[in-house]
């Protein structure tokens, strides 16, 4: 893990701290995001309105008639002393498993459409990542995929969107890049990916994330009718880890039937994420991390 | 008590001072885009600041009253009529059951707010009845409103009894010609001091492309520094790793037409931010209309909170003149 580097803050208008940790992503700059935001949840000043953690960066909205602007940053300077590099940061969360349907007929409807904003226009998506990360072929690329967990790094651009920052040495890291230019329509709950960021559509519109494959479960739901959804809108929360799992479109069609049933629930177990033992031997902390979601 | 929606205009939405709290998980606040304009909206018909009204973008609606209301109208300028009979805006009117209100063309700004005595008393969601379109979340359904809506109105009306108006001097000016007030920072060190002074002295031109989202500009390119790209950024020298967008920040995806993000932002990716609007003066971003021309003026944080204070003291010039 690289030294952590020297924190720059950056005033967003009046209103918002802006706090940048890296410029590079890695576990180390998340972790310590992650362990600076908990901090200051714990401590939270009166006045502070949002704390946001993100990848390599996090900020803070605060309501300067309460809060002193320089207050909010010596407070965040002094947490960013304490935490430290977060070698020892644990982060109470929790694994869940995600089911994907990958090479999907809606997705693969929608990139054909597209075939223009993209830099191989005679591949699928699948194809193209595939072939740039040196697989011998979709099957490969999908089994690198479902085969190491992902950590929910930042949770929005929309609503409850995660982005997943996969829990692999960065020289085994998908790498794509985003479309050429932006798609002006995704299906909903597609699951993308773009630069080294995986991420879940959660609602339909605009991307420019490459399209894999598509999960039958809504990761977000305003109505609150579905019971993974009776206290918050979301699923996702900043800290969750992700284990994806290849499903048949048999598979996909049940799920479906569970969620107009409004029956379907998302497999989650609790966990404790310690930095220093991922650190230390990350495929043997990954192997312990998903016998934790399929063990019972 | 209702309202029916004859006709919903270009894009209405029921909005109030906006939810906060869930921008951590890609929930903006959204709101009034305009705050000054609802809050005095509200405040001239007698209901708590807080009070849900309609922000309508660009055009009127057409709408018909069930039972007897006050109502005010305030933000861009728009002629409100009553059964076709002009009143004016920033002043309360009553209207009776079954009269009808449309609006004329728009002719300065670009939101047009409307109070009614009671609120828009669509469910809160959140903390806040505002509606969040990309979430479907908040207002009437999640979504704009559509011909043919019921809007629900709240009765614990304490319309007042005589005639309120927004004195003149505290009424926005909406110049086709704005000097927008940023603070430098976030990512404008990816620029070159040649895109640097670019963005400062070029006059940018509002596109049609201005929405709850964000507000997009034309004008000349900026020109950002060749580097080789940090891990996880992606290939565009405006790419950044993923972070957090302050609403009001300006974003330039591949160095050309800016884009400042509102209310109902999208809370983070993967574009350098360069500068952030102060928050006093997002109302006058929210009233500018495509093909207006804006000029960014750099401030420093003590001259935001100058003007912030100014700001405070404009609504509490209202409060005093409405209550």
């Amino acid at each position: 893990m690289e030294e952590p580097k020297s924190t720059r803050y950056s005033w967003g208008g009046d209103e918002y701290l802006f706090v940048e940790l890296a410029e590079e992503m890695s576990m180390g700059a998340y972790f310590r995001s992650m362990a600076i935001v908990t901090t200051l949840r714990e401590r939270r000043p009166d006045g502070v309105i949002d704390i946001c953690p993100a990848n390599a960066s996090y900020q803070v909205r605060y309501d300067p008639d309460r809060l002193q602007p320089q207050t909010l940053k010596r407070l965040l300077q002094e947490i960013d002393g304490e935490v430290g590099d977060a070698r020892d940061f644990k982060l109470e969360t929790r694994i869940v498993e995600i089911p994907v349907l990958y090479g999907d007929p809606w997705t693969h409807e929608t990139l054909m459409r597209f075939r223009d904003c993209h830099q191989d226009p005679d591949s699928t998506d699948i194809e193209y990542a595939a072939r740039i990360n040196d697989f011998d072929g979709a099957q490969s690329f999908i089994d690198a995929h479902t085969g190491s967990p992902w950590l929910a790094s930042m949770v929005g651009f929309v609503a409850g969107l995660p982005f997943l920052f996969q829990m692999v040495s960065r020289e085994r890291q998908l790498e794509v890049p985003k479309y050429i230019r932006p798609r002006t329509d995704t299906p909903a709950l597609t699951v993308g990916h773009g630069g080294c960021f995986g991420c879940i559509y959660s609602v339909r519109g605009a991307g420019g994330y490459q399209m894999f494959g598509i999960t039958p479960v809504p990761i977000y739901d305003p109505d609150q009718a579905l019971p993974d959804f009776s206290d918050f809108v979301c699923f996702f929360r900043p800290g969750d880890i992700v284990k994806f799992t290849q499903i048949s479109r048999e598979r996909y069609d049940e799920v479906r039937g569970e969620v107009e049933a409004g029956t379907v629930s998302i497999r989650q177990r609790p966990t404790t994420f310690n930095l220093r033992d991922f650190t230390a031997d990350p495929e043997g902390y990954n192997e312990r991390l998903l016998e934790v979601i399929h063990g019972d | 008590m209702g309202i029916e929606v004859r006709k919903p205009g270009l894009s209405t939405t029921v909005q109030d001072l906006g939810r906060e709290g869930y921008y951590h998980v890609g929930i903006p606040p959204s709101g009034a885009l305009d705050l000054f304009s609802l809050i005095a909206a509200n405040l001239l018909v007698g209901n708590p600041e807080r009070a849900a009204g309609l922000e309508c973008a660009y055009m009127g609606p057409e709408l018909v009253f069930s039972d007897p209301a006050t109502l005010a109208v305030t933000g861009a300028e728009f002629e409100p009529r009553v059964n076709g009979r002009a009143r004016p805006g920033w002043t309360s009117f009553d209207v009776e059951a079954g009269d009808v209100v449309t609006f004329g063309h728009l002719k300065g700004g670009a939101r047009l707010y409307i109070a009614v005595s009671g609120g828009i008393d669509v469910p809160e969601k959140l903390g806040s009845r505002s509606t969040y379109g990309l979430g479907a979340l908040g207002g009437l359904h999640g979504r704009p409103l559509e011909a043919g809506d019921e809007l629900p109105v709240g009765s614990d009306a304490a319309a007042p009894a005589r005639e309120r108006s927004v004195p003149g001097e505290l009424r926005p000016a909406l110049p086709r010609e704005l000097e927008i007030r940023v603070i430098m920072g976030l990512y404008d060190h990816l620029l070159t001091d040649r895109g640097r002074s670019t963005f400062l002295e070029t006059t940018w031109k509002l596109t049609p492309v201005a929405d709850r989202i964000g507000f997009r500009y034309k004008g000349e390119k900026l020109e950002m520094l060749e580097r080789e790209q940090p891990f996880g950024a992606g290939s565009d020298p405006s790419n950044i790793v993923d972070a957090p967008y302050p609403v009001g920040s300006i974003q330039v995806p591949g160095g050309v037409e800016p884009i400042v993000l509102h209310r109902d932002a999208v809370s983070g990716g993967g574009y350098a931010m360069i500068a952030t609007v102060v928050s006093a003066d997002m109302d006058a971003v929210a009233q500018s209309a495509p093909g207006s021309q804006t000029r960014f003026l750099p401030v420093d944080l003590d001259q935001a909170l100058t003007a912030r204070r100014e700001r405070n003291e404009r609504l509490a010039q209202l409060r005093d003149a409405l209550t």
